[in-house]
């Protein structure tokens, strides 16, 4: 297993195993990032990829090993961390707007038992501005395009003023000008210093936005720098047969140049 | 002044109801609150042979503790056991009612209480107990609904979060469990308090429907819960009336009230929606 640990690291996994009904759905995660990289995490369906994520934010308890944020338990540094699930997790239809949603992002600084000041709304509506979403504000929801949504999500975890995002599919199902949009605002987070940590499925780009990757299936099969881990060898490894598959469809895809989405 | 007493009461009732159900209908656990209202039946049936009269507040209390006993059994045996949630909840909540039933029958002759009063109520007898000037249920159902719209203006962000998106909710720090065990802590003392004059099958149509009908017209939480206190409360009146005019049992027609509002709501909606269509056709 290639695998690279860093010094002072602002992430670290140690030797984790997760299970589901007394059966293991990660083994052995051993893994640390550094401050300031754009991470993603690649994997076959089924390779326990939002697990980990969950696991890291202490939603799914662990079976063995631990996991430190910022030299810390997460308990003691949710404040710094931002978790963003997958857009499908949750029901559109529920009757609330745009800004609510973004609104949620602050909750701790809007306090216990109080509402939102305006300058919880301010930062609310300048997040919604990161991403172009201004004149959705109050738009209900259930009347926004999935490529909004996940935009809205996104907002939300800005109006958090996190120091380390963990991501959960934020460019599954959306249209390519969010992709660019939500991209473009996370390297931009990056050179800031925040760490953006994001399950990905497209392998086509992997290389283009991610700095560092871990290749998990079930097992971690490497983690380290794209430029030593992103090897045909590796990937092989991580998708198993279902590689060549893909690929073929990947050399399909580029031939034809059909539109790059999902 | 009995019938305003019996409009006031069932307002009361209503309003409570309808402002828990919006969270579990959001929540897509309506029917744990039906669950809850028939499984509050032991809770009932012990607290009065234990308390040996009718004594409300050892009835609430009981009735709470079942009540949240339920939602923690049918949580464990869905998540721990791995039963489908609906399996569990139906498993659970018959079981709970079985076992009050057996108790009212092993002690039928020490306590005042049948399995009829106990499914059906009756509003009607309100104030019959008693000759306090305003009857000792309204009273009772008014700090009810003082608690919970309190709990609700307190705690509505933490509400809102984790019935919208708990994994969010608990990323940032905030307690699940807490707040579905204080929701459906909530529903159970709302629902024994309420079962004397409604009865426990009716209750859950006031914890449903009024919140199903607001829910067809508003797009934001804070008005559907307006709406369906509004609706609740229409029904409670109209059905009164209609009771009146059938002379037939007062709750079940204040919730056939309410079942007949959710209609028309419904054939509104889609009018008033097909009207929007075809005008941004032409």
């Amino acid at each position: 297993m290639i695998q690279q640990h860093t010094e002072a690291p602002i992430l670290e996994v140690h030797d984790l195993t997760v299970s589901y009904n007394k059966k293991p759905v990660l083994w052995g995660i051993d893994f640390t990032i550094p401050k300031g990289v754009m991470v993603g995490i690649i994997g076959p369906n089924g390779a326990g990829k939002s697990t980990l994520i969950k696991t890291i934010m202490g939603l799914i308890p662990i079976s063995s090993g631990f996991v430190k944020i910022f030299e810390e338990a997460i308990d003691k540094v949710r404040l710094r961390v931002s978790y963003v699930p997958q857009r499908e997790s949750v029901d559109w239809d529920f009757p609330t707007n745009a800004i609510d949603i973004v609104l949620m992002g602050r909750y701790h600084k809007i306090g216990l038992f109080k509402s939102p000041r305006k300058a919880d709304i301010d930062a609310a509506m300048e997040a919604l501005e990161q991403v172009k979403m201004t004149e959705f504000a109050q738009r209900q929801i259930s009347q926004l395009s999935g490529g909004q949504q996940q935009r809205v999500f996104l907002a939300r975890a800005i109006a958090q003023d996190a120091d380390i995002y963990f991501m959960d599919e934020p460019f599954a199902g959306v249209d390519a000008a969010t992709e660019q949009t939500i991209i473009e605002l996370l390297q931009k987070m990056v050179q800031k210093g925040k760490t953006v940590i994001v399950v990905h499925h497209d392998l086509q780009s992997v290389k283009k936005y991610f700095d560092w990757l871990l290749l998990l299936n079930m097992h971690l099969v490497a983690s380290g720098p794209t430029k030593n881990v992103f090897t045909d060898e590796l990937l092989q490894k991580t998708y198993g047969g279902k590689l060549s598959l893909l690929s073929k469809v990947g050399d399909l895809l580029k031939q034809h140049e059909f539109p790059h989405r999902e | 002044m009995q019938p305003l007493y019996i409009i006031i009461l069932g307002s009361l009732i209503a309003s409570c109801c309808a402002l828990l159900g919006c969270f579990l209908l959001l929540r897509k656990m309506t029917m744990l609150g039906d669950a809850i209202a028939h499984a509050v039946l032991p809770g009932i049936v012990i607290s009065y042979i234990v308390s040996g009269e009718r004594d409300h507040t050892a009835m609430l209390i009981g009735a709470t503790v079942a009540g949240l006993l339920t939602t923690f059994s049918i949580e464990f045996l869905s998540k721990k056991i791995k039963l489908q949630q609906d399996a569990a909840t139906g498993v659970m909540f018959t079981g709970f009612f079985a076992i009050g039933v057996i108790l009212i029958s092993l002690f039928a002759n020490k306590i005042d209480l049948d399995q009829d009063c106990v499914l059906y109520g009756e509003i009607g007898y309100l104030g019959l107990y008693n000759d306090a000037f305003i009857p000792i249920e309204i009273w009772r159902m008014l700090i009810i609904l003082g608690l919970i719209i309190t709990f609700i203006v307190l705690g509505y962000r933490q509400l809102l979060m984790t019935t919208f998106d708990l994994a969010f909710a608990s990323s940032v720090g905030i307690m699940g469990a807490l707040w579905q065990y204080l929701l459906m802590g909530f529903v159970s003392l709302t629902t024994v308090a309420s079962f004397e004059s409604v009865g426990s099958i009716l209750v859950v149509s006031f914890l449903i429907i009024p919140p199903a009908a607001a829910y067809l017209i508003t797009h934001s939480l804070q008005r559907m819960l307006i709406y369906a206190c509004l609706i609740g409360i229409i029904g409670a009146i109209s059905g009164y009336y209609l009771a009146v005019f059938l002379d037939s049992a007062i709750a079940a027609a204040m919730s056939v009230a309410c079942g007949v509002e959710l209609i028309l709501i419904f054939i509104y909606v889609k009018l008033w929606k097909e009207r929007v269509l075809s005008k941004a056709v032409y």
